[in-house]
């Protein structure tokens, strides 16, 4: 995800660094010696392209590599070191292309301007946060959209079984397709909303730690939640802000400790605690549960013939 | 009758091994069928070919009038061939409704399963289903928590719901007790007034209660055919099956 996350980034990153008069170009150009804005510059300069592709870009890129994948019917390991392994690649080509993207520098934000406004500045700043709250709460109900209801039960279905799915006359490739594009969209936006709050993009937005901390903040929150993969991503940021701060030099082990603690003992992160402990927990302290027993006592079909009875007893 | 499903000097070798060699085969429509053969006959690459799991490597398969090579498994199954496999493959986390729903709905694409709703007619016959295989009580529990027969049913429940014309069942009674063998036997044979079925099993008195025609298997290719009592009186099939290995070996 990593990359379709910096693409965004860059993708925004390239608008606000080309908010110049007319006929400059953003200075490190100068600096390696290129007198024409590369080509794929150019469409950039308009804002509302640059919106759109903030997420097309790469929900295409994610929906052409997604193809490939999942049409070879590549699945779990082999699926996580393929997407490593092409974001390695990524990397290394924006790492490397100091004429066209200003390579390990990566575009700074922070000094440009966006509509005549600094990006830095306090307006812009709090411009950006809104957006990211509103698009925060958009993205959450489209996930909540895709995952209620038939399409959502059937990405369940080939989560769990995806052989039966295509015996079932389904073609599976479409439906992971369209997950990953859509995921990759979403990964665009939150890149551009990141760069433009962090003040600069670079490409090691694109290493494979960043992409490892992802999955953190998904398995810390909650795997197989929404609510969980926007807490777990809240919590070990701030965390990661705090003790970056304090505690510079331990900041990366406490992740790694992090990571370990919760895939050996939270498998289902802290929504999975949540919803199995703390739950249960308060609900037998105000004394609302019933006792419940598993396989439970009380049969379904024994309990449809009470309600069947009461019925005809009604009637 | 017409022929639905027709199999002509199907060979499939897994490097150089044969699992099926030069393997005829036909049915006609309406028919219910029963294939046995011991272990490692072949019986269950026979189902991978005709639902596009494994390609043939020699000979056709024709369904309906029309080569199979070269489809995919959802083609396939959307155009008429529906498999039960030999442990039960339900969807755990989903419930016995919203199963029979993702086989019952007839948009399979991506497109039509985010914005369609369901159509009332749908909903008809899956409640019906769920009649049929004893599931009305237990529709709305995960299928995780069902009984492994009501698994075994629930599944058959599913090829139903795709209205197939050919129904692949494999061993649709392992692991079931005798009251659960005998019911299935009763829903196989009322499915098999609506559907053509080829049934695959081990359980003689099983295959006794249903079997009309029977298709015996041995070293991927067909033994012989006939009903019950005439396969189980064939000299050449009780030799497969009790083994009087050391008397071929010293015939050959």
């Amino acid at each position: 995800m990593a990359y379709f996350f910096a693409l965004g980034g860059y993708a925004l990153a390239m608008h606000t660094n080309l908010q110049l008069p007319e006929g400059q170009m953003p200075e490190f150009f100068m600096l390696y010696g290129v007198s024409d804005l590369p080509i794929f510059w150019k469409p950039f300069a308009s804002f509302p392209f640059t919106a759109i592709a903030i997420f097309t870009v790469p929900a295409i890129i994610a929906g052409l590599l997604g193809y490939l994948i999942f049409r070879n019917r590549i699945r779990g390991v082999y699926f996580s070191i393929l997407t490593q392994a092409a974001l390695i690649v990524f990397f290394n080509f924006f790492n490397g292309q100091q004429k066209l993207i200003n390579g390990t520098n990566g575009l700074k934000t922070d000094t440009e301007t966006m509509f005549g406004v600094l990006m830095s500045s306090p307006e812009a700043q709090i411009a950006f946060f809104r957006a990211s709250v509103l698009l925060l709460v958009g993205g959450y109900l489209l996930c909540r959209w895709l995952t209620s209801g038939r399409f959502g039960r059937l990405l369940i279905a080939i989560r769990d079984d995806e052989s039966r799915v295509r015996f079932s006359g389904y073609d599976p490739t479409g439906f992971k397709v369209l997950v990953f594009a859509i995921s990759g969209a979403l990964a665009g936006i939150s890149g551009a909303l990141y760069t433009a709050q962090s003040g600069i993009i670079t490409p090691s937005a694109m290493e494979v730690s960043t992409s490892i901390e992802m999955v953190i903040w998904v398995a810390v929150g909650g795997r197989a939640t929404l609510v969980g993969a926007v807490i777990g991503t809240l919590l070990v940021s701030y965390a990661r802000t705090f003790l970056s701060e304090e505690f510079p030099a331990v900041w990366l082990f406490f992740q790694g400790a992090l990571f370990l603690i919760v895939v050996t003992a939270l498998p289902d992160g802290i929504m999975g605690l949540i919803r199995d402990q703390l739950w249960p927990f308060i609900q037998n302290r105000l004394g609302l549960t019933p006792v419940v027993a598993f396989p439970s006592l009380v049969d379904p079909e024994v309990e449809y013939e009470h309600q069947q009875l009461e019925s005809e007893e009604k009637s | 009758m017409s022929k639905i499903l027709e199999i002509e000097n199907l060979t499939v070798s897994f490097d150089g091994f044969k699992a099926l060699n030069n393997l005829n085969f036909s049915m006609e429509a309406g028919e219910l069928r029963t294939i046995i053969g011991p272990n490692g006959a072949g019986k269950t690459t026979f189902l991978d070919i005709i639902t596009g799991k494994v390609q043939p490597t020699e000979g056709t398969v024709t369904f309906k009038g029309r080569n199979l090579a070269k489809m995919s498994e959802h083609a396939i199954a959307r155009f008429g061939v529906g498999r039960k496999f030999q442990t039960p493959r339900v969807y755990l986390n989903l419930t016995p409704r919203e199963n029979l729903e993702l086989s019952c709905n007839r948009t399979k694409n991506v497109l039509g399963s985010l914005f369609r709703k369901q159509s009332s007619g749908e909903r008809r016959t899956i409640a019906g289903l769920l009649e049929t295989i004893g599931l009305v009580a237990k529709a709305d529990i995960e299928a995780g928590l069902l009984s492994h027969g009501e698994k075994q049913w629930l599944e058959i429940g599913m090829l139903v719901a795709q209205s197939p014309d050919l129904l692949l069942v494999d061993e649709p009674v392992a692991g079931l007790t005798d009251e659960e063998t005998f019911q299935t036997a009763e829903l196989l044979n009322s499915l098999a007034q609506s559907h053509s079925i080829i049934v695959i099993e081990h359980d003689m008195e099983f295959v006794r209660e249903i079997a009309r025609q029977v298709t015996v298997l041995h070293q991927g290719t067909v033994l012989c055919e006939g009903d019950m009592d005439s396969v189980q009186s064939d000299p050449r099939v009780i030799e497969v099956y009790l083994g009087h290995s050391d008397d071929e070996e010293e015939a050959a």
